[in-house]
């Protein structure tokens, strides 16, 4: 049995909650400055300029990226070997959350209740997805998601003989509704498979996975590039003011389903896609690997 | 173009311009929206003078001691679009957000020769630092939905909307439309 306090958790939480809010992570960094040398529309050339020189500032100066410092989603991935000690591991989690944001004066974007609307005052509760694997350490994403964008999502339940095609419509067309309001350049996680809800978290872990890297599945790979081209047609550009780079990159998982379904799910997200991730291993109760 | 606000005779803006404004914004998001809608239905003045006022989109993040303020770019327009013909009919000039308007703020923009500017979604690092005075001016019980008044330099916009109804993301995304699946 290997034993790993939730203190820790806790640190790694709080750690990446202010990080991932000062620092683009690298794929989109590169993603960006390579689509402002291809962006054919010269206000959009300028766009991208900016929001480049957005990140440079918020990351030497520790100022939020975008004020919109997000919803924490959190994915936990623990062995199944792992036992957590000390105090509850959701409890930790939000403590994480918390003080990182009163820390860096982050905004405090969370109502308590999605009817009456009362601001919890310290951003949490984060959404907490887990997983048990195999295995003896506790793997950690953090990932603030903003709303302008996450408000663009969509999730639609298509007949098995819309196949292919109408999946790709379906993404088309969420992103072209979506037009200028997620701050494009966007970057898009789509679920395809399992059942309603499963197909929602596929969309959001796909938004996980480094824009430059491939799914694993030759056919999802090329499905994620043909995808990225069609939604740079549209002509939303930078900002939504036209031009020919809409989105940076389309990540897909999929995942088995029902002889009678084909779930589909569009998991918008913007240029400002925050996430980090770490693993805690088991010698000294969670020192990191 | 540079901009003093309150703003006069803007109708020669066209979509697509870049300018900078100088001088004073009002913030106003969702919450304070319902809010001031709901002082001009009682027939009740805004808690600032409405005649050519700017109003910015934006919640910001708190500011670290010493500091004016935190990140601080637009939100998504769209949401006050049921609550902003209001305002219009009560003076207000210019808005500052981020995406597309509904046909009917268009229609108002047009009717009361309006302007409908962008800000740089998701640049607030960048926008915070053209902020150089911030100053409560209703509804502190909403933290950062408060209505605040900015004295800003140089902050940079794109007239999106103009005071014919001309859209720049219309115009633009029409121009840079390749084909392809969705409109090949
Ligand atoms: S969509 Fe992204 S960049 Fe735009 S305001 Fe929201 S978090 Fe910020």
């Amino acid at each position: 049995m290997a034993l790993i306090s939730t203190r820790h958790i806790k640190e790694a939480v709080y750690d990446m909650c202010k990080n991932s809010n000062y620092n683009l992570p690298a794929d989109v960094s590169e993603a960006m400055l390579a689509a402002s040398r291809q962006e054919k529309s010269s206000l959009g050339k300028q766009v991208l300029a900016q929001l480049v020189e957005n990140s440079h500032l918020a990351r030497e100066q520790n100022i939020a990226l975008c004020q919109d410092t997000g919803m924490i989603v959190v994915f936990l991935e623990i062995g199944q070997e792992v036992s957590l000690t000390g105090q509850a591991i959701e409890e930790a989690i939000n403590e994480g959350v918390r003080s990182a944001y009163q820390d860096s004066f982050f905004r405090n974007s969370i109502v308590h209740d999605p009817l009456i609307r009362d601001n919890t005052n310290d951003n949490t509760p984060a959404v907490v997805h887990y997983k048990i694997v195999p295995g003896d350490t506790v793997k950690i994403v953090v990932s603030p998601k903003g709303f302008g964008s996450e408000n663009m999502s969509a999730l639609r339940m298509l007949k098995p003989s819309q196949g292919l095609d109408g999946v790709k419509a379906f993404v088309l067309e969420t992103i072209s509704t979506a037009g200028g309001n997620p701050c494009p350049p966007m970057i898009i996680g789509v679920g395809i498979g399992g059942t309603m809800e499963k197909v929602a978290l596929l969309a959001k872990e796909a938004l996980m996975r480094p824009i430059n890297q491939d799914h694993i599945l030759p056919h999802v790979a090329s499905l994620e590039h043909e995808l990225l081209a069609e939604i740079n047609k549209l002509g939303i550009g930078p900002q939504g003011f036209g031009g020919s780079v809409s989105a940076l990159g389309v990540n897909i998982e999929v995942y088995p389903t029902h002889i009678a379904g084909l779930p589909v799910a569009v998991n918008v997200s913007c240029h400002v896609t925050r996430h980090q991730q770490r693993i805690l291993a088991p010698k000294n109760g969670g020192d990191l690997l | 173009m540079e901009l003093f606000p309150p703003l006069m005779a803007i109708e020669s803006l066209e979509c697509g311009d870049e300018v900078r404004f100088q001088g004073v914004v009002y913030t106003a998001r969702d919450a304070a929206h319902k809010r001031l809608v709901k002082l001009l239905e009682q027939g009740e003045e805004l808690p600032f003078p409405a005649k050519g006022a700017v109003i910015y989109y934006v919640g910001p993040c708190p500011a670290k001691p010493g500091e004016i303020v935190g990140s601080a770019g637009p939100t998504t327009s769209s949401r006050m679009d049921d609550l902003t013909l209001p305002l219009l009919e009560a003076g207000i000039k210019g808005m500052i957000g981020k995406g597309e308007r509904s046909e009917k703020v268009i229609t108002g923009i047009k009717k009361h020769k309006a302007v409908y500017f962008a800000a740089l979604g998701g640049a607030g690092a960048l926008l915070a630092r053209c902020i150089k005075h911030m100053e409560l001016i209703a509804y502190p019980e909403l933290g950062p939905e408060a209505v605040y008044k900015l004295e800003v330099v140089d902050f940079p916009a794109i007239v999106a909307i103009d005071a014919r109804g001309r859209s720049i993301y219309q115009e633009g995304r029409k121009q840079y439309q390749a084909g392809g699946m969705l409109h090949g």
